[in-house]
């Protein structure tokens, strides 16, 4: 076996092992939902608020938003500052695998939680309230892929800076509580306030959440929105990979 | 043959420095330790060495290519063991031995080597839950996993009961009668009588003596009426000068 794919496959394996970290990445965005749909029994009911759709299905998207924040800013932004500290990397640097193959087998095994996750969601929706999927697949494809990229690229930015593990956990709260805010986690769509929305057009995972909405009603997203995540991810990356340090 | 050469080698850490000028050179299948108190530049020196660690100045070779900038071809050829470097908590021994024997193109038997450090019986537990010594042992086989030419050992048996002490010994010679030349730091003065051929002694980053063991000994006369042992010699080379 090659020596990524060994690799890749031990970093699968220790996340499975951390039950805390793979309930939240796998099972959380389904419990989130079912819970919800059943404690509130309008949120699967059509609403006239919202032009005779069910509220769950204005939700779903929201719920994809907080997916992508929370596999980034807890799941893989722990593991990326505890290796470092730990000196896992450096150990890694004494080998011919580039302690940067660690990185990249994370960021896949991620990758792969997020997309379990997401779909274990909208499976338990569908089963337990008869949800629909979104109107567009190719644009929620896009939204979600650009909104996962670009939080990403923020996990790996707050990791580079970060002096150590205790700081990185810390900057990553106070990014990731905010976050769902403005990706409207409390306040899903048109319930946000007007100028709590204008700040979420440019946080990258407000611009995800709306473009994700915009997905799920069949609209394409806003430029703007597409712009604000493909904005962070490039930023984010860029600097991230110029800041990092690999002890 | 020369297969470790640092010449001039200096470390700067902001406007203090750590080694200065060092020079010596390792022949190959040799056991070569260096020896100096905390913070003498040590670990600054093999880290160096190893290619982790950029020098202000000097040269060093290993096995004919530049440390830092050969880097990339050396990773394959030094196994490297860390003062200070931790695995992941939840990875068993048993998968840390067989995720680093995938990294190199002629591995050793994982499970031979296992039993080598004396951590058979470990094979399934998570390294967050090994004694310190045992990750100590952990730590020297993934150092030699990968059947290196070279192996850097940095505080080669530190944690460790005297009983695995001798058996790391034992590993030690015989990676060394098969040629592979071994680059140490200890503390211990029994050990780096015993198993090293010679020695270098680093006294504030500067080489203070470079002899085999019994050379070094011969260097100080009698110590309160007793032949002296290493120990002596190392603290007279180590001792606060008074002439300042
Ligand atoms: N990254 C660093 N930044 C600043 N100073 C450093 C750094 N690494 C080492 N030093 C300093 O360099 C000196 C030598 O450190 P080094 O770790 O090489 O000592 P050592 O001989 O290995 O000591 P010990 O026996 O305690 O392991 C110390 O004074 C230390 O404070
Ligand atoms: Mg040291």
């Amino acid at each position: 076996m090659s020596a990524l794919s060994r690799l890749t496959g031990t970093e699968a394996r220790l996340f499975l092992r951390e039950p805390v970290g793979a309930f939240f990445a796998l099972a959380f965005p389904a419990v989130l939902v079912v819970v919800l749909g059943n404690a509130i029994p309008a949120f699967s009911e059509p609403s006239a608020d919202f032009d005779g759709e069910r509220p769950i299905n204005l939700y779903l998207p929201v719920v994809l938003a907080l997916a992508i924040g929370t596999v980034t800013m807890t799941s893989l932004l722990g593991v990326l500052a505890q290796y470092r500290e730990r000196g896992v990397l450096r150990r890694l640097a004494t080998t011919p695998v580039k302690p940067s193959a660690l990185i990249g087998a994370q960021l896949g095994v991620n990758v792969a939680a997020l997309l379990v996750g997401s779909a274990l969601m909208m499976i338990a929706a569908a089963v337990a309230f008869g949800s629909r999927g979104p109107e567009s697949w190719p644009a929620l494809l896009v939204a979600f892929v650009l909104g996962a990229a670009a939080m990403t690229g923020v996990a790996l930015l707050i990791a580079a800076v970060a002096p150590n593990a205790r700081a990185s956990a810390g900057i990553g709260t106070l990014v990731y509580f905010p976050m769902l805010f403005f990706a409207g986690v409390w306040t899903p769509g048109p319930m946000m306030p007007d100028a709590a929305q204008r700040i979420a057009d440019f946080t990258p995972l407000g611009a995800a959440s709306q473009a994700m909405q915009a997905a799920w009603s069949g609209d394409w997203p806003q430029p703007l929105h597409l712009a604000v995540t493909a904005g962070y991810a490039l930023v984010t990356c860029a600097l991230a990979s110029r800041l990092f340090r690999w002890q | 043959m020369a297969v470790i050469e640092v010449s001039g080698l200096t470390k700067r850490y902001g406007d203090r420095t750590v080694v200065n000028g060092v020079s010596f050179t390792v022949a190959e299948g040799e056991i070569f330790g260096i020896l100096g108190e905390n913070g003498a530049g040590k670990t600054t020196t093999v880290e160096c060495i190893a290619g982790l660690r950029s020098p202000d100045g000097g040269a060093i070779s290993v096995l004919g290519l530049d440390a830092r900038r050969d880097h990339e071809r050396l990773r394959g050829l030094v196994g490297v063991q860390l003062q200070e470097s931790q695995l992941q908590d939840r990875l068993r021994v048993g998968e840390a031995l067989q995720l680093y024997a995938s990294f190199y193109p002629d591995p050793a038997d994982w499970r031979e080597l296992l039993a080598s450090v004396g951590l058979t019986e470990q094979v399934n537990t998570p390294y967050a839950k090994l004694s310190g010594g045992q990750k100590q042992r952990l730590s020297i086989a993934l150092a030699l996993i990968g059947n290196p030419r070279v192996a850097i050992l940095d505080e080669l048996t530190t944690g460790l009961d005297p009983r695995a002490r001798r058996e790391i010994w034992k590993l030690i010679r015989a990676i060394r009668d098969r040629g592979v030349t071994v680059l140490l730091v200890t503390h211990f003065m029994d050990e780096a009588e015993r198993l090293c051929d010679r020695l270098a002694v680093l006294v504030d980053g500067g080489l203070a003596a470079l002899d085999t063991p019994a050379g070094l000994i011969a260097g100080v006369g009698d110590v309160d009426g007793y032949r002296a042992n290493l120990e002596d010699a190392f603290l007279a080379l180590t001792a606060p000068s008074h002439d300042s």
